[in-house]
Parts: structure tokens; C-alpha cells; sequence
């Protein structure tokens, strides 16, 4: 999905951004989309592209949680760790994923299939605990459930 | 062909409605996508219509379309039937005003908003020019529904009278607080409504570009409010003659990056510049200096959207409604270990008693509520004695608490309160935008010294006392500034779970 780093691609992918105003953020989401990451060269190729340091750029990449500087698995599990979801068993439903996958926080499957991320809320505090999937949310899970549609991805 | 609502909100989707959705087409029934009437515990809810109003069935699952088939077109018994929505006492006791018609509309069709009020309080504020626009705002008592309460017709005043060729409004959709959802539920359920306000408050103030603010953790809402600005950019509502007038108003939808504290409102701004979401010392207020360092009216999701029925309805309406200083209504968010959770919009003033045990049923568990934390993570756990605290802004900060955004989260008997103030502290450290010292470092350091309690060292907590002093009156912002209000209400109302022998066994993590 996510292809290596490669500027004549990363032309086109920030192309549709440079008319924006502070287009930083809209392109670290495009750039980390196309390539699954922001690699050290989408760092310089930033920095040229917006009359930016590298320092600069590393300094908003490093900040936010979303960018990452290495590709995760092919999917990302995003377990909310908020109080909502606390309060209806989110803590144990986490661990039990973890020690199913044989995995930490932000750490991928041997397999490459699965990276399981804290996230502080997903707005399913009315259906806890709730999760994000790829990109689906599931929500009123409990161990087995969550188990099932995670080992579904492998 | 029968028509049948269903809902598209996230929530709904992650309880299988897209799944229902497709079982009723392949059925033969027209499927209308809606957002979600905020009744959580009966989603997927789908809705029908009967002559004498809509007909709802939940919770609905794809596997029970084959029995709902035959009585949907009539509105029929099942047993799944809820009866007439507008009569399920869970509706017929709110006020829906910012929520009137999240789940009834098609939140994608510029036709249906106008049939159902849409545009009436743009129409009235172009009519009475903006000097009154800002009056009326004042007028009605709205505050700022992001959490401040700070009130918005000043804010706009403030921008209005900034001189400046470029002027800007920031909608403020990073909605970060856990057991709140309703900015989301606009998004899905009623864009138009927002788009609506903002483009109130542009005209106010002479701002011709406006900004909403979204987070990562919301893609599908993200998808639909994206659609709904190009059905009213395509309707004529924005471009160079935003709704046929004179003005240019265009909107752009930003997302943000998974950082919390991107919803404080000038972190939010060095984030939309492409900046670290570092928040901005004050002054210069965001007003007279806020977006690329122009004047910027920056407010809630919930404020704008609400501003188009006070200008539709007149400020006294609205101003009416309420208790003390806090007036008109309040969507609540009830959430976590509750029975019945959801969206409930009703004046404010009811009690927390009244909101937990009354509107929300207790817990989902059944075992006695322990803990309710109110206004996010930075906001104080109520014990069940404080349940006669009335929800408004100025009766929850004479407790020591805060209302915030509106999301009430409830704990039965079985939570841990030393864990959930390390908790405080734990998310405190992890999204503190590192630029002032008590938040940084004293995060940290109360992760510490709450384990060195934990752990049996009882002097330990006249230093935690001591460091969320430093942190509530040296940080620059909120993070910081309230984190303390979650753990000293901890500490205060539930001392007995830091005392030795501990008796309740969830670790911290």
C-alpha cells in the first residue's frame, strides 16, 4: 500500500496543497499517507519546499502523535485509554489484545499485520470501550470481540 | 417505497449501521442517512415516517431487517419498537435547540436544512446588519461551549472593532475531552447548522475566510462535513457571494494530528499556521491578534452552531431558558458506565442527581455509581454527596469543579481513584505541549509522587497538594492549570483509596 520514498510522487502529493495557507499539516497527512511515514527526506524535501530549517519541520513532525518516522503495520488498532472507556473495563479489554498480539503500545506484529496505538478519545464514550480499526470504529467491545476483528486482519 | 432513517453517525456505524443500511436497500425500502438522535444505548436506531411523526426501532441489527420489513411501512409493532420518537421520554423531556435537528434531517442536502428552519438566522442577521447581530448574541447569554464559558457576542465585538483588511473565523472542532461527542454528532448529524453560524459570525465581524479545526480521531465525521461545505459551496452558500450576498466567505476544513492539546484555542492557532501546537501566551487575545496575527473570532462547534437559532428566534428566547449566569440550553454528553448514555440537551440547572440518576438510569453495571467526572479529563470527580450541585457554570466552580465541554463520565464502585488522579497526571505529561514549566515537569512529577502514596508514603501527599498549587496558578494554560482538579478531587472525596491498606487492586498503568 504505502510505497518508498520518492520525491517526483511527493511533488504530486503536496501539489494540491502549496496554494494553502500554513500548509505544513496538510501535507505531513499526505506525505505519511503516501508513504506510510515521514522519512528523514520528506523532513529536508519539506524544508526546501516551504523555505523552512529541518529543524522546523522535525519540530512539528516530532510533536504531533499522528506522524510517524517508521511505517506501522498494515493496520493500525487505535484502543482509546480514556476515562470513558476506563470506566466500562477499556484498561483490561487493552491488555488483553496486547498479550494476545505478544505486543507492547506502538509495536507491530512479527508478521507486519497489526500495530495496536493508545488514542485519548474516539467520541464512542456513549457505546465504551471503543476502538479504531483501520479505519472503522467499533465500539460496546469486549475482549472476544475485539480479539476476533483484530485476528481477522492477519 | 417506504423511506427509512438511518442513522450514519460514527457511533451508529460502529454498531453495524452500515450493515442495516445495505439489508434495507437490498429489502426494496429508500434509505435516507442521518445522524444519530444521541439515544446511544438503542443505536443502530432506524426511523420511519407515520402520519402521526417518526416511528423509531433499536437497537436494530442487519439480521433483523427480515422481521422489520413487513410493519416498517406502516410503523408497525415489533419488538424492537420504540413508538413515536418524539414521545420516548428520553426526547419529550429535552430542549433541543443546537440539536433540533441532528437525526431528523439529511445532514447532506441543503433542500431538507431549508425545509426544517435552516438559514432563517442568517436571513434575520443580513437584515439587521452586524452591529445588532453582536448585540443579539450578547443578549441571548451565550457562552463559550468549548469549556471557558467565556461570552461569545464580546468575543465578536472584539473582533468586529479590530481594524484589519483580513479577518478570520476559527471553528474549533478538536474536540479531545473524553465523554464528550457532540461536536462530532454536528458534524454528522446537522454541518449545515454550523456552516451556518460561522458564516453568522463572519458576517459579524468582516472575516471573509473561516476555519474549522478536526481531529484525526474523527475520519468519518471529517468525510461528511467535507461533503456538506461542498453542497453548500456548490448551493452558492460559499464562494465570492457567500449566500447571495455581497460578502466572500469560504470555509476549509483542517485536520488535526492526534495532540490534545491542539483544543486550546491558541495551540489550536499555531497548529492551522503548520506550527508545534505550542500554546501563546495572552495577550494579544486571539481577537485582536489570532490567526497568521489577524483578529480571529475563535469558538466551539457547539457555540456557532447554536448561534443561527438564537438569531432565527431572538436572543430573549434563548435567554429565558437557563440558571444563574448560564443560560439557554446545554447538549450533555452522558458517557462511560451508565445506563442509558447519549446526547441530552436541556436548559441549564438541572442537578448532577437528576443528569446520572434520573436521565442516565445509573450505571450500566448495576452496581452503585462511586465517581462521576464532569468537563473532561481536566475536570473534578463528583462523589455522589455533591449530587445536588446544580449543572451550571458558577455552581460547579464554587465546588471546585468544571462544567467544560458538557461530557459527564460515570464510575461505579469498582473504580480506583489514586488510579484515575495518576491517570490525570499520566495524560497530563503525555499531551503537555512543553513550553511552561509547571505543566511539563509537574505532570511528571505527580505521576511520582502519587506512586510514592500508592506505595505507602502518606507525607507524599501534602507535596502533591503543593505541586498542583504550582501547577493550577503557573501554567500558561488549562492542561496544566486544571489538571489539579481531577486529582485533588480524587484525593479530597476519595481519600480512603490512597490511605494504607489499599483495598482496590486496578493497577495504574
Amino acid at each position: 500500500m504505502a510505497e518508498p520514498w520518492n520525491e517526483a510522487a511527493a511533488e504530486t502529493v503536496i501539489a494540491p496543497f502549496t496554494a494553502l495557507e500554513g500548509p505544513l499539516l496538510p501535507m505531513l497527512h499526505g506525505l505519511q499517507g503516501a508513504f506510510g511515514c515521514i522519512p528523514p527526506e520528506a523532513t529536508a524535501f519539506l524544508a526546501e519546499k516551504l523555505n523552512l530549517s529541518r529543524a522546523e519541520v522535525h519540530g512539528v513532525v516530532s510533536f504531533y502523535h499522528d506522524f510517524r518516522r517508521t511505517p506501522a503495520g498494515r493496520t493500525v488498532v487505535k484502543l482509546c485509554r480514556a476515562e470513558a472507556c476506563q470506566a466500562m473495563g477499556g484498561d483490561g479489554l487493552s491488555q488483553a489484545l496486547l498479550r494476545r498480539l505478544g505486543v507492547d503500545w506502538n509495536q507491530t506484529t512479527p508478521d507486519g499485520a497489526i500495530t495496536v496505538a493508545p488514542v485519548y478519545c474516539l467520541g464512542l464514550c456513549a457505546a465504551a470501550p471503543a476502538a479504531l480499526i483501520g479505519d472503522k470504529p467499533a465500539a460496546r467491545l469486549d475482549a472476544k470481540t475485539l480479539i476476533e476483528k483484530v485476528e481477522a486482519l492477519r | 417505497m417506504t423511506r427509512v432513517y438511518t442513522p450514519a453517525d460514527t457511533l451508529a456505524v460502529s454498531l453495524g449501521a452500515d450493515a442495516v443500511a445495505q439489508a434495507l436497500e437490498q429489502s426494496g425500502f429508500e434509505v435516507v442517512r442521518t445522524g444519530s438522535r444521541g439515544m446511544a444505548w438503542l443505536e443502530p436506531l432506524i426511523e420511519v415516517d407515520t402520519p402521526g411523526g417518526r416511528v423509531g426501532y433499536g437497537p436494530v441489527a442487519a439480521a433483523d431487517v427480515a422481521s422489520l420489513a413487513p410493519v416498517l411501512a406502516a410503523g408497525g409493532p415489533h419488538k424492537l419498537c420504540i413508538g413515536k420518537i418524539d414521545a420516548h421520554p428520553w426526547m419529550a423531556r429535552q430542549t433541543r435547540i443546537t440539536f433540533a435537528r441532528c437525526g431528523v434531517v439529511d445532514p447532506l442536502s441543503v433542500e431538507d436544512y431549508l425545509a426544517h428552519g435552516g438559514l432563517r438566522g442568517l436571513k434575520r442577521a443580513l437584515e439587521i446588519g452586524w452591529e445588532a447581530t453582536i448585540a443579539e448574541i450578547t443578549q441571548s447569554g451565550l457562552r463559550g461551549r468549548g469549556g471557558a464559558g467565556f461570552p461569545a457576542g464580546v468575543k465578536w465585538k472584539g473582533a468586529a472593532e479590530a481594524k484589519s483588511a483580513r479577518k478570520y473565523v476559527v471553528c474549533n472542532a478538536d474536540e479531545g475531552d473524553s465523554g464528550t461527542f457532540a461536536d462530532r454528532m454536528i458534524m454528522e448529524g446537522d454541518p449545515m447548522a454550523l456552516i451556518e453560524g460561522m458564516a453568522i459570525a463572519a458576517f459579524a465581524i468582516g472575516a471573509s475566510k473561516g476555519y474549522i479545526y478536526s481531529r484525526s480521531e474523527y475520519p468519518l465525521a471529517n468525510a461528511t462535513f467535507e461533503k456538506a461545505l461542498c453542497a453548500v459551496r456548490a448551493a452558492g452558500g460559499l464562494g465570492p457571494h457567500a449566500f447571495g450576498t455581497n460578502h466572500a466567505f469560504d470555509i476549509e476544513l483542517r485536520i488535526g494530528a492526534g495532540a490534545y492539546v491542539c483544543g486550546e484555542e491558541t495551540a489550536l492557532l499555531e497548529s492551522l499556521e503548520g506550527k508545534r501546537g505550542q500554546v501563546r501566551a495572552k495577550p494579544p487575545l486571539p481577537v485582536h491578534e489570532g490567526l497568521f496575527g489577524q483578529p480571529t473570532v475563535i469558538n466551539n462547534v457547539l457555540t456557532l452552531a447554536t448561534a443561527p437559532w438564537i438569531m432565527a428566534h431572538g436572543a430573549d428566547a434563548y435567554a429565558k431558558l437557563g440558571s444563574g449566569r448560564s443560560r439557554g440550553t446545554i447538549p450533555l454528553q452522558l458517557a462511560g458506565n451508565v445506563k442509558f448514555p447519549g446526547l441530552y440537551e436541556a436548559p441549564f440547572g438541572l442537578t448532577l442527581g437528576e443528569i446520572v440518576n434520573d436521565i442516565g438510569g445509573g450505571t450500566a453495571t448495576g452496581r452503585p455509581v462511586r465517581a462521576v467526572q464532569c468537563g473532561g479529563p481536566l475536570g473534578a470527580y463528583f462523589p455522589p454527596a455533591l449530587f445536588d450541585t446544580p449543572y451550571d457554570y458558577e455552581a460547579f466552580a464554587a465546588r471546585d469543579g468544571l462544567i467544560g465541554h458538557g461530557g459527564v463520565v460515570v464510575f461505579d464502585d469498582s473504580v480506583d481513584m489514586a488510579a484515575q488522579a495518576r491517570f490525570a497526571m499520566e495524560f497530563c505529561a503525555i499531551e503537555s505541549c512543553g513550553k511552561c514549566t509547571p505543566c511539563r515537569i509537574g505532570a511528571v512529577r505527580g505521576q511520582e509522587v502519587i506512586d510514592r502514596i500508592i506505595a505507602g508514603e502518606d507525607g507524599a501527599i501534602a507535596l502533591l497538594e503543593d505541586l498542583c498549587r504550582t501547577m493550577k496558578l503557573g501554567s500558561l494554560c488549562a492542561l496544566g492549570g486544571f489538571t489539579p482538579y481531577p486529582v485533588l478531587s480524587a484525593l479530597r472525596h476519595f481519600h480512603e483509596d490512597f490511605a494504607q491498606p489499599r483495598t482496590r487492586t486496578k493497577v495504574a498503568s
